[in-house]
């Protein structure tokens, strides 16, 4: 009733082509990024909880959002073009450490471009990573993948010169200056993080749209007949490589800079690459809402997990905590794949198909 | 001997020996992928924590028993009670996982089963403890030197590495019988060949999962009781998973016998890689040599060494 195609009458291509071409949509949309960039610094300016205090926005707000945008970077990969990896903390590793280098080694560069440049050169680490995928398929392919995440993990800790000789391995971001402007406190690292997702975000739905985004689909539903009808998996297969370690990477760089600001090699371990995984699976492969759904999934449920117990004054014993959590964890994830294989992004698209049909049941 | 110093002979024969042993170590672990693998096409990441939760069980048992009755009785219960446990799982695997997700892709089934790592780790640290926890099941442990007429001083070896080899001899020897000579194996063979096919002349499937589950879960006890004899049953048993991956994939996800010639391989390669190139680049490069072994030998055959060939069809 309130959700509907029918009515919208474009007279041109442009407005056929554009990313939301529903109305409604259009003003969820706009209504969100208005709440996300507006209304929520005003909100914790005006001091009223939970986003009064820091908490919120370090705990939650960023890591969500930097989360998230990973996550789209291995959509792309695993969800549009059907290459799972499961090497995707690593990359993020490259993107955070080539950005340290750059700007320590270059100081003078604009925070920007040293962001852009990470992730060109975890670009690069995710095409010499991507060529085995030419010839391996699968699972044989998801094992293969795990090589670039120990080797990585290893570059990182033993190649001295990637942590500029930091003799316990942890480094430190420098701070985060835009043309001026020191983006300190927790608000402004989260005004910066946002930005970027939103970018990324609106190029990716864009990109998936687009021609390569088809020649990714052709690959992923099956290989060979998108090669029978005239798509070079080489070609497609390793800008996918390329263009998912770069948002990877960024978001890699954000995640050292923006979140942890000094951070150890394991930052960006195996488990890393797995929490990117999960939020892939658990939102929908092969959808870009899906990665903020999985993302804010992930993200809260070890917290809900933590404080239900609290709420409901059940004492847990010493310990049994992180157990409890892990099994619960495991449940859950177990039960979004049984009770919807297809994740978060399908029950979103359920609920929209309900609403264009409200008050009516069909 | 040919103009090369004698003791460097031994010294390479010694890490070679050593890392085959360690090779079986993998091998013991990979044959648990490979085992459920081959009959359910599900490739199994809680396999680690299968190893954990078994090694748990027999750990925690074992002590108990062996405080009020004798050794040979407490060894065999501790056993069939780990045993149990592992049925049990295997029970709870099938009924509550597998049979819900028939048909699905593999790649939802892959993480499903770490799904099933995460609650089986939480679950077992929970219920046997989560501490380090000595296991001695009365192995021999100390070392030995052999072929000592051949070099100067002999090879060093551990006799508790020599058991497990024989161990692992006597594992595949077993499951080869089963897989062959048995009607359950010619069933799991069967399934392992077509799933509808081996379904419509009558093989129940949701048995076969079940009882390949199960045997997956008795070769964990016996991987995690010679893992839990050398470094004690503890929560890094579950990376012990991570160990094993090159291997199948380099012997080929499908074949037993490629478990076992992929363990040997990656256990000496990543050995000898770490004796004679290690100190080269900056050491500790066993972490990541098997995988880029086992690529290199993908880039060639992309099924791994054994692997049944991948034939694709529009």
């Amino acid at each position: 009733m309130f959700y509907r195609e029918a009515g919208h009458f474009k007279d041109n291509y442009r407005a056929d082509m554009a990313t939301f071409p529903i109305r409604e949509d259009r003003i969820g949309i706009i209504t969100l990024l208005l709440i996300a960039l507006v209304a929520i610094p005003l909100v914790h300016l005006a001091g009223i909880p939970p986003f009064a205090g820091d908490y919120f926005f370090n705990a939650i707000l960023i890591p969500f959002l930097i989360l998230a945008m990973a996550a789209i970077g291995l959509n792309l990969l695993a969800g549009y073009c059907g290459q799972i990896s499961l090497g995707a903390g690593a990359f993020m590793g490259v993107g955070a450490y080539a950005a340290y280098n750059i700007a320590i080694r270059i100081p003078e560069m604009p925070l920007v471009l040293t962001f852009l440049l990470a992730g060109a050169v975890s670009a690069l680490a995710g095409l010499a990573f991507g060529f085995p995928s030419l010839r391996i398929k699968g699972l044989y392919l998801a094992v293969a993948t795990l090589a670039a995440q120990f080797f990585l993990d290893w570059a990182f800790l033993r190649m001295a010169w990637i942590t500029n000789y930091s003799p316990s391995g942890s480094v430190s971001a420098p701070p985060l200056v835009f043309a001026g402007w020191h983006a300190d406190t927790p608000v402004e690292r989260y005004l910066v993080v946002l930005v970027f997702t939103i970018v990324v975000a609106w190029g990716a739905s864009n990109l998936v749209r687009g021609n390569l985004g088809r020649q990714w689909m052709a690959i992923r539903d099956m290989d060979i007949a998108a090669e029978i009808i005239g798509i070079r998996p080489i070609q497609s297969k390793l800008t996918a490589f390329a263009i998912s370690s770069f948002v990877l990477g960024l978001a890699g760089a954000l995640w050292a800079f923006a979140n942890l600001r000094s951070w150890e090699p394991y930052a960006f371990s195996i488990d890393r690459s797995f929490q990117l995984l999960f939020i892939v699976i658990i939102g929908g492969l092969g959808s870009i809402i899906g990665c903020f759904l999985g993302a804010a999934f992930i993200l809260l449920l070890p917290l809900i997990v933590d404080a239900v117990p609290r709420w409901l004054s059940i004492p847990v014993p010493a310990g049994a905590g992180s157990n409890i959590t892990l099994v619960v964890f495991g449940a859950l994830i177990l039960l979004t794949l049984i009770f919807e294989p297809h994740g978060l992004a399908r029950i979103w698209g359920i609920a929209k198909h309900k609403l264009r049909r409200w008050p009516f049941p069909y | 001997m040919l103009g090369i110093d004698p003791t460097k002979i031994a010294f390479f024969a010694e890490v070679l020996v050593s890392g085959l042993l360690s090779g079986v170590l993998y091998a013991l672990v990979a044959l648990g992928f490979v085992l459920i693998f081959k009959a359910s096409g599900v490739f199994n990441f809680a396999q680690g924590a299968m190893v954990l939760v078994a090694g748990l069980a027999l750990v925690r048992a074992f002590g108990w028993l062996e405080a009020s009755m004798p050794f040979w009785l407490a060894l065999p219960l501790a056993i069939i009670f780990a045993g149990a446990v592992m049925t049990g799982i295997a029970w709870a695997v099938e009924r509550f996982v597998l049979r819900k997700l028939v048909n699905q892709t593999a790649l939802t089934l892959f993480m499903a089963t770490i799904g099933i790592s995460f609650v089986l780790e939480g679950l077992g640290q929970q219920i046997f403890g989560a501490q380090v926890y000595k296991l001695d099941l009365g192995l021999p442990r100390d070392n030995l030197f052999a072929l000592e007429s051949l070099f100067d001083g002999g090879i060093l070896l551990n006799k508790l590495d020599l058991w497990s080899a024989v161990l692992a001899a006597v594992l595949v020897a077993a499951l080869v019988i089963f897989f062959q000579k048995t009607r359950m194996g010619r069933a799991l063979r069967a399934v392992a060949d077509d799933h509808s096919a081996a379904q419509s002349v009558g093989i129940p499937l949701t048995r076969v999962w079940f009882v390949v589950w199960t045997v997956a879960g008795l070769v964990a006890i016996a991987a995690a009781s010679i893992w839990g004899s050398k470094v004690g049953v503890q929560f890094s048993l579950v990376f012990v998973s991570l160990k094993a991956l090159p291997v199948i994939i380099l012997g080929g996800l499908t074949s037993i016998p490629g478990a076992i010639v992929g363990g040997l391989l990656i256990g000496a390669g990543e050995k000898l890689a770490e004796v004679y190139l290690g100190p080269s680049v900056g050491g500790g490069i066993e972490q990541w040599f098997a995988y880029v072994v086992a690529l290199v030998v993908l880039l060639v055959r992309p099924q791994g060494l054994f692997g049944d060939r991948i034939i694709e069809r529009i």
